[in-house]
């Protein structure tokens, strides 16, 4: 129990609640603004933790999160526009409740739904992360290599469009991530002399890169968004009559949050995929599959849940294996090895009081969660008001000095600029940008895993399946490689008997 | 800006031989058989193999997917001018941040790029000049950043 007092008292200093309350409105902000992500809101945070203690820098990122995947529901009801890809699943179907009159009922259903989806994930995380730490901890380097194949093919898998796409972001990963020196031979690789890249590619500004300067290179190109079509701010209340859909939904609202919490879980699959699944879902499973589309409040109540509910999903692998869950956890394992909480089973054992602190930091934001949205429905006509034209140049030049910040060097500048006109022109391409970001953050953990068994095995290949969680992990990993290989070689061959 | 897939394929086939080629400089681990050099070699023959496969998908589909498409920006030239003019004004900052310093480097890129976005010139300088010294004031004074001063140095506050 002392341990959770502990954290409990780390968690409610008023530093700390002062700066999550900040980063709430500013994560509030950030979503409800169109072409501005959640991702972004967290890489936009990550200059300021470099100055903070672990636990407010970690709840600062988690606070804003929570807040930025609501509030992306708010210009989706509004202006048929999602503030962040989480919400584009059902923008359409609050969109048609608003023009049906009912805008502040879906608001409201959102607001709700997301509150009692973050709340479950937050659940699903303080329990069962601290339970695989346990198991986790006797895991050694063969493991932890099949683990990083499992996270990498599991982000190609799931990566939207074309799977050999996704396998080329993937190695363009991992070949970002060899660059620099290398750990068994000191050997400086693809450094072409820099003594700045000596030290690898610094992985906040690639990341501030691929998510914030390719979100305003694509903001530069677009059509401007036309917010004049605001509907008038509708009468009625944001509550009313919530309660009799709740409860006839009850049963949509588990099934979104724990759908969500699951993708959560699967790395490189975040919100935005939560969403789409657990709508779909929501509409094969309904009795009234007719009605979605026309302003029916079913599919709004699973993927509402469910984008909210995988935020901290994500978190069990990122904090017990250092694997990412989604795009958000990707920065944030960078912040926990930069406060020296390096994600891993150990983190729970050396310093179980600040794990457990940023565990209740997410019900702490979720709870938050109901009064600011509440403030922020009532104040969204005045935000969704304010000039993009005007936000976007101010954004880049917070991303310049924050990745100058990192290490006070203008070369971070140089590495945001690249990573973000290397992730523009993927997406343009359609090469999926997250199994890319997967393999710069578990390219050194594969490689090492995989150096250190050798060495240890006596580079017997064998080494890999002599322990038996390693080879259960290392035939998961084989047939998920093989599976659809076969699968597709039998369906050509069936087609071409049949022709 | 679409290419086709086979454009991509050879531009990430030659990518990775030069890879792997570079790798041969790689000094080998005594008495091992793996050493630094193996995975960047996996990384590049896996490049490889995916790029074979999208020039043959690029070639198959050449009917409807030229070499290279422009899409709907890259064939309007203000919004060119607009891409350009952001890349430019990093790649100034990059180049030139040390002499010329932070706050005017700043004050010109807001302002050049708010004007090309379409806000009136009153409001572009005047937030220009109230967020350059606001994230000056934030990121130099309170979280001790040593953005560069250049040619204010002599000011310096």
């Amino acid at each position: 129990m002392g341990v959770i007092y502990e954290a409990f008292l780390l968690i409610t200093e008023p530093y700390t609640l002062g700066v999550m309350l900040l980063a709430a409105i500013f994560g509030l902000f950030v979503g409800s603004m169109p072409g501005l992500t959640a991702t972004m809101a967290a890489a936009l945070l990550i200059p300021f933790t470099f100055f903070m203690d672990p636990v407010p820098a970690i709840a600062i990122v988690v606070t804003a999160v929570a807040m930025a995947i609501f509030a992306g529901d708010i210009p989706g009801a509004l202006l048929r526009i999602p503030g962040t890809p989480a919400s584009a699943a059902y923008c359409d179907e609050s969109y048609a409740m608003t023009r049906k009159g009912l805008a502040q009922r879906a608001l409201g259903i959102s607001l709700v739904t997301s509150v009692i989806g973050g709340l479950t994930g937050s659940v699903v995380l303080s329990l069962s992360a601290p339970a695989l730490a346990e198991f986790a901890i006797q895991f050694s380097s063969f493991e932890y290599f099949w683990l990083a194949c499992l996270g990498l093919s599991c982000a190609v898998i799931i990566s939207t469009g074309s799977t050999i796409k996704g396998v080329v972001s993937l190695m363009i990963g991992l070949f970002v991530a060899t660059i620099g020196i290398d750990i068994t031979a000191g050997h400086p690789r693809f450094t072409f002399g820099s003594v700045e890249l000596m030290g690898g590619i610094s992985f906040i500004p690639a990341m501030i890169g691929m998510f914030a300067i390719s979100e305003i290179l694509r903001y530069f190109i677009a059509k401007p968004v036309d917010t004049s079509h605001i509907e008038q701010q509708p009468g009625g209340s944001v509550f009313r009559g919530l309660w009799p859909i709740l409860k006839k939904y009850k049963l949509n609202i588990v099934r979104g949050s724990s759908i969500g919490a699951i993708i959560g879980i699967l790395p490189g699959a975040g919100a935005d995929i939560a969403a789409w699944i657990s709508f779909a879902i929501s509409k094969k499973f309904s009795k009234e599959p007719e009605k979605f589309g026309t302003g029916h409040p079913e599919g709004l109540v699973d993927a509402g849940s469910a984008n909210n509910a995988s935020l901290a999903g994500a978190w069990v692998p990122a904090t017990v294996f250092g694997i990412p869950g989604d795009s958000i956890t990707a920065i944030v394992i960078g912040v926990l090895y930069m406060k020296g909480m390096n994600p891993g089973p150990m983190v729970f054992l050396n310093n179980p009081e600040l794990i457990y602190a940023v565990f209740m930091s997410f019900f702490i934001a979720n709870l938050a969660l109901l009064p600011l949205g509440f403030g922020a429905i009532k104040l969204s006509r005045q935000i969704l008001k304010i000039p993009q034209q005007v936000l976007m140049p101010v954004i880049l030049i917070f991303c310049i000095v924050g990745s100058f910040a990192i290490n006070n060097t203008v070369f971070g500048v140089t590495v945001m600029l690249v990573f973000g006109l290397l992730a523009f022109v993927m997406e343009e391409n359609g090469f999926p940008v997250a199994p890319a970001i997967l393999g710069i953050v578990l390219g050194g953990m594969l490689e090492d895993n995989f150096m250190s068994s050798m060495i240890k095995a006596d580079g017997d290949i064998l080494g890999f399946f002599s322990r038996p969680i390693s080879a259960t992990l290392g035939i998961v990993t084989l047939a998920i490689w093989i599976l659809p290989l076969v699968a597709a070689y039998l369906r050509r061959r069936r087609r071409l008997a049949a022709d | 800006m679409r290419f086709n897939d086979a454009v991509i394929g050879l531009v990430l086939i030659v990518f990775a031989i030069a890879e792997i080629a570079y790798t041969q400089t790689f000094p080998r681990l005594y008495g091992q058989d793996y050493g630094p050099d193996l995975f960047p070699i996996l990384i590049g023959v896996g490049l490889i193999v995916c790029g074979v496969i999208l020039v043959a998908q690029g070639i198959a589909a050449r009917g409807t997917s030229p070499a290279m498409l422009l899409g709907d920006w890259a064939q309007d030239r203000r919004k060119l001018t607009n891409l350009f003019l952001l890349i430019a004004s990093v790649l100034i900052y990059i180049l030139f941040s040390t002499a010329i310093g932070f706050i005017p480097l700043s004050l010109l890129i807001l302002t050049v790029l708010m004007i090309r976005l379409g806000t009136s010139a009153m409001l572009s300088v005047a937030v220009a000049v109230a967020a350059t010294f606001f994230i000056h004031t934030m990121f130099a004074k309170l979280l001790l950043v040593p953005l560069p001063w250049g040619v204010l140095l002599p000011i310096a506050w």
